[in-house]
């Protein structure tokens, strides 16, 4: 839908103008051939505005249809909105087994640089909360390392990691970067959201499920990929598994795994993959490689 | 360039073009018709470089630029760069960007503000720099002896147009209904470095608007993420409310949870802000800045003396905005004197008013006034009249008030704010001797009973930028408040100046071990009983010190109005105490702030004033003055540096300048006053204290505290009170401003 859209407004943009500019684009070009005629001529004044009406209503309706905007982000808002269960009259303290933690983690800096501490404390809050961070915690955050609160909040905000609403008992998170992408990681994230009902960054009713989207997480070699993040064990129990080489079945059948608290082993979903390597076993390097030649001495 | 010159100049260069290429080929490509089409010099920057010609050896000396100062405090440590081949002398650790500027070339940028730290995130500022493979960020990059910085290359501008379009991307093109049109930093900017065109096809993208208080408006989606509103706002505001949230395209600057601005400092980042993202609210489309008409002046809401610029429509007072000073204001100025101009159009007094047998007031002629007040002041025993100056008061007014009075034969006569006994022999005994700007040298202040951050938000400012440079140790005695800045809290009141003077107190190791110390007193502190033996202990700390020596004076005093330093300097001292129990005949000259509880039933109470304020209500006679946006007037500011407002407006209806409204009122009376023009009485000055005359000169006081003779007296033990309770609303200009209220409304609320 995004896409789409996108490439509406562009193509309308480019058709209305006149000029060589417009030329240059490729996909402009594209379509005022397969639109208008065949050559690289111009087509006529009338014509042009004929098609820039069209394409107008074509916009309208894209927007009709998605009351979203052409921006729709894998985190959630920039800013807070109070309510009743994150909002910064919410108690919130680190538990009495995760203050040690805090103490050990702010040992292994400097103390006149214990505001480096704030990514593994705030990690540990999210994980103390079960995957979100309530605005409570933030502060408490920052009042441990002794930094203004919007210190801290800046740095929750910047990584997407953070989660400033509440999350499911699994956070499933989609990779949503080029490679990914182009292995159809929509597809994935379309197959989730429809099998568990939900919006992006909505919670199922019973508090197990949601799912968001991330950038890369380096696993490019076996795209498309998900990250699960369970928080179902607290703390301690706490895991972040990748399962790549999924497909739009097979996600499902992760999610429905994790909800009969089967235990799956994370990585490649593809049985024909060992790890990151080619389908179906080697198909290079089947053999003891030579060593290089200049260490054969009598070789070369 | 007019569009014949351009079309000539075109002509000229077509055919030169036509018929010798060479000399085309070989001239600086800057000068041929700028082109989107990339030439082959941008592709290939050593060949541009080699092509262009060596730098002519006599270059004309340039003008370093906005007046950039070089201070070479060691000679050893300069370092010489050349700027586009002309060679400059710069001290170790000056930033390229700073290099260019002492060139006298102007660098464009948005991020880079020379009070702030350097972020280096908005890239408008590169330049070339020979040898190295990329343009460079000059406001980032540290000069580098022999250093080749090139500004007009063909890499230089390509990079700036190319900074310009990608921060053009996601700029709304709202210029004509944006309040900064006119004075847009990016405006001009791409005006002058960017290019005629994007070549951005998506869509634009849109922030959600912040709400900041009354002061600051906010339209997000013009901000450019330069992040000036951010370091000022932690750095100089010392408020850590603001902050860049989010990252890439969703980048925006914010609180993330509801809260407003609350700094006293909050309306300079209207003035940072490079975009039109934060604008004033209270001018929001009231005016373009090209309709105004600015008038150097400066501010009397405090006795600060910032140094500001009134811009006014026709009759009317549009905005104030700070002028650079670096001896008081640098570039800032406190909310109230950004803000309190609405004050300057409500409940004014217009006309000369009388009240009747009804207790209204009847508004009547100039003439009928004043001989009305003639004929009680000779009703009245001499010893009866009193005469007290507002802390608005100009020098020039006092000093005719005090002629006055002591010509129908009283000397009662003093300025609110110095009580009945102020110490006005010694000039050291009220001014701020460090100065404003000396403050910075200090390593120790001991702040005695007064809150500076509410008292004199710039001198705060000054001695927050001090503690965070060096951090410097703050000692404070008085009520808890808020600073924006670490600090002891020393005690509440003479029980731990006690301490301190008789060596006791642990504070005092750190006083002994100062290089600079600067005790700050608090002007609240003359309104005490027992001030004097207040002001001997702060001397005999002082003494311990060493905080007054030839080379440094700490022993400061803070002042509170505008008005209190040139009326010590005047001599507006009162003969006797108990003088309101026992007046008949009261000229107030804008003074509101002083309590008439004890004040005869049957005085006759004379208001001269601006503003229908507190005293009003006791007045029987009203004669309308002009405020200080409408007169010429000689003011004297806390550390004693004389400065002067400027008439920006005309008066409304039938107000007068404060001295002349009294020198009718002498004539009338029969006792005239030997001057009528404005030079005539500043000479009766000149006679009286001649520094009022040493315009924008800070006069120091030549005798040191410690030839004041030892005095005893006993020292209660009532904790020190605070002087301002509420920032915003302080003087009549203030009190009926609409947008200081909704700022004591909303700003205050605890
Ligand atoms: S609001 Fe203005 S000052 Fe602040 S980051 Fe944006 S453009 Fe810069
Ligand atoms: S793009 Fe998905 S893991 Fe790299
Ligand atoms: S001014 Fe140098 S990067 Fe912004």
């Amino acid at each position: 839908m995004r896409t789409t859209h996108h490439a509406n407004v562009r193509s309308f943009r480019l058709s209305t103008r006149s000029g060589p500019f417009s030329l240059l684009h490729p996909q402009n070009l594209l379509h005022i051939s397969s639109s208008a005629s065949s050559s690289a001529h111009f087509p006529p004044k009338k014509m042009l505005a004929r098609l820039a009406s069209k394409r107008l209503l074509e916009i309208r309706q894209v927007f009709r249809q998605s009351p979203q905007t052409s921006r729709s982000l894998s985190t959630a808002l920039n800013y807070h909105i109070d309510s009743p269960d994150n909002n910064p009259d919410v108690p919130w303290e680190f538990s009495d087994a995760n203050k040690e933690k805090v103490k050990e983690i702010i040992s292994h800096y400097p103390s006149n640089y214990k505001q480096s501490a704030v990514i593994p404390l705030l990690d540990l809050a999210q994980q103390q909360q079960g995957g979100w961070l309530p605005v409570s915690a933030m502060n408490a955050v920052a009042k441990v390392i002794e930094v203004a609160p919007i210190r801290v909040y800046e740095v929750a905000t910047f990584y997407s990691m953070f989660n400033r609403s509440k999350v499911g008992k699994y956070h499933l998170l989609v990779c949503g970067t080029t490679p990914c992408m182009i292995r159809g990681s929509r597809e994935i994230e379309d197959a989730l959201l429809k099998h568990l009902g939900v919006k992006r960054n909505e919670v199922t009713k019973d508090g197990l499920f949601s799912v968001g989207e991330m950038e890369c997480m380096g696993c490019c070699v076996n795209a498309p990929m998900i990250t699960v993040a369970d928080y179902s064990n607290g703390s301690e129990g706490y895991t972040y598994n990748y399962y790549e080489d999924v497909t739009p079945k097979r996600v499902v059948e992760i999610v429905e795994m994790l909800r009969r608290g089967e235990k799956l082993p994370p990585g490649t979903q593809n049985p024909l993959r060992t790890k990151s390597g080619p389908e179906g076993g080697n198909t290079t390097l089947l053999s003891e490689p030579k060593p290089p030649p200049c260490r054969d001495l009598d070789a070369c | 360039m007019g569009l014949g010159l351009l079309a000539s100049r075109t002509l000229r260069t077509t055919t030169i073009l036509s018929k010798s290429p060479r000399i085309f080929a070989s001239q600086d490509p800057s000068n041929a018709l700028r082109s989107i089409v990339s030439t082959p010099e941008l592709q290939n920057p050593e060949a541009a470089a080699a092509a262009q010609p060596n730098p002519t050896p006599d270059l004309p000396p340039r003008t370093p630029v906005a007046g950039a100062r070089v201070h070479l405090p060691n000679p050893d440590d300069a370092i010489e760069v050349f700027v586009d081949g002309y060679p400059v002398k710069i001290p170790k650790g000056m930033t390229v960007l700073q290099a260019c500027e002492v060139a006298g070339v102007d660098i464009p940028r948005f991020c880079y503000h020379s009070r702030l730290s350097i972020a280096g995130n908005c890239r408008m500022c590169l330049v070339e720099v020979e040898k190295s493979p990329k343009p460079v960020a000059s406001c980032a990059m540290p000069a580098l002896p022999g250093m080749k910085i090139k500004t007009d290359t063909p890499v230089a501008k390509k990079a700036r147009e190319g900074v310009m379009e990608f921060l053009l991307m996601n700029h709304p093109l709202d210029c004509p209904i944006c309040d900064q049109g006119g004075e847009c930093d990016l405006q001009d900017q791409s005006m002058a470095f960017g290019s005629d065109r994007g070549r951005f096809t998506e869509m634009k993208r849109s922030v959600v608007d912040k709400n900041l208080g009354p002061l600051v408006k906010t339209v997000m989606t013009r901000c450019i993420q330069c992040t000036r509103c951010v370091r000022f706002a932690t750095e100089v505001a010392g408020v850590q409310d603001l902050g860049m949230l989010g990252r890439g395209s969703g980048e925006e600057i914010g609180t993330y949870v509801e809260k407003l601005m609350t700094s006293e400092l909050s309306g300079n980042v209207i003035d940072i802000c490079p975009v039109g993202a934060l604008t004033s609210k209270p001018f929001a489309f009231k005016a373009r800045n090209w309709e105004l008409k600015g008038t150097e002046s400066i501010d009397v809401t405090d006795a600060v003396g910032s140094n500001i610029r009134i811009d006014s429509r026709g009759p009317e007072v549009m905005r104030i905005l700070p002028r650079l000073n670096e001896d008081i204001n640098e570039e800032w100025i406190s909310d109230k004197t950004r803000f309190c101009y609405d004050g300057l159009k409500r409940q004014r007094l217009n006309d000369p008013m009388i009240r009747g047998p009804d207790g209204r007031f009847k508004t009547v002629s100039w003439r009928d006034a004043l001989a009305v007040v003639a004929e009680i002041a000779h009703q009245v025993k001499p010893e009866e009249i009193v005469g007290i100056a507002g802390q608005l008061s100009d020098a020039e007014s006092m000093m005719a008030l005090k002629d006055f009075l002591n010509k129908m034969g009283s000397n009662n006569v003093w300025c609110e704010g110095n009580d009945m006994h102020p110490c006005a022999d010694l000039r050291s005994g009220y001014l701020l001797n460090s100065s404003i700007g000396g403050l910075e040298k200090a390593d120790v202040f001991l702040l005695v009973g007064t809150q500076p951050r509410v008292e004199a938000a710039m001198v705060n400012a000054r001695i927050r930028k001090t503690v965070r440079a060096t951090h410097a140790k703050v000692g404070y005695i008085g009520p808890a408040t808020d600073f924006n800045y670490d600090h002891q809290h020393l005690g509440t009141g003479p029980q731990t100046l006690l301490e301190i003077a008789e060596g006791r107190h642990p504070f005092c190791s750190a006083l002994l071990n100062a290089k600079n110390p600067a005790i700050i007193v608090g002007a609240g502190l003359f309104e005490r009983k027992d001030k004097d033996a207040i002001f001997y202990a702060v001397e005999t700390i002082a003494k311990l010190g060493k905080v007054v020596r030839s080379d440094w004076n700490g022993l400061n005093v803070l002042l509170r109005n505008a008005a209190q330093a040139a009326a010590l300097d005047l001599g507006l001292v009162p003969e006797s105490g108990k003088n309101i129990e026992s007046a008949k005949f009261l000229y107030l000259m804008g003074a509101d702030d002083v309590n008439l509880d004890k004040l005869p039933d049957d005085a006759f109470v004379v208001y001269q004033g601006h503003h229908g304020d507190r005293s009003v209500y006791r007045a029987n006679v009203i004669f309308p003055a002009s405020a200080f946006s409408e007169k010429e007037g000689t003011y004297e500011n806390t550390e004693g540096c004389t400065q002067q407002t400027l008439p920006a407006v005309p008066t409304v209806g039938d107000a007068r300048d404060d001295w002349k409204i009294i020198r009718a009122l002498s004539e009338v009376a029969g006792m005239q006053l030997p001057y009528d023009t404005p030079g005539a009485i500043r000479s009766r000055i000149k006679t009286v204290a001649p520094n009022l005359l040493h315009m924008d000169e800070r006069d120091p006081a030549t005798f040191s505290a410690s030839l004041k003779p030892d005095f005893c007296q006993k020292m209660s033990l009532t904790a020190f009170g605070t002087t301002v309770e509420n920032f915003y609303m302080t003087d009549p200009i203030t009190r009926a401003s609409k947008i200081m209220a909704q700022c004591s409304a909303l700003l205050l609320k605890k």
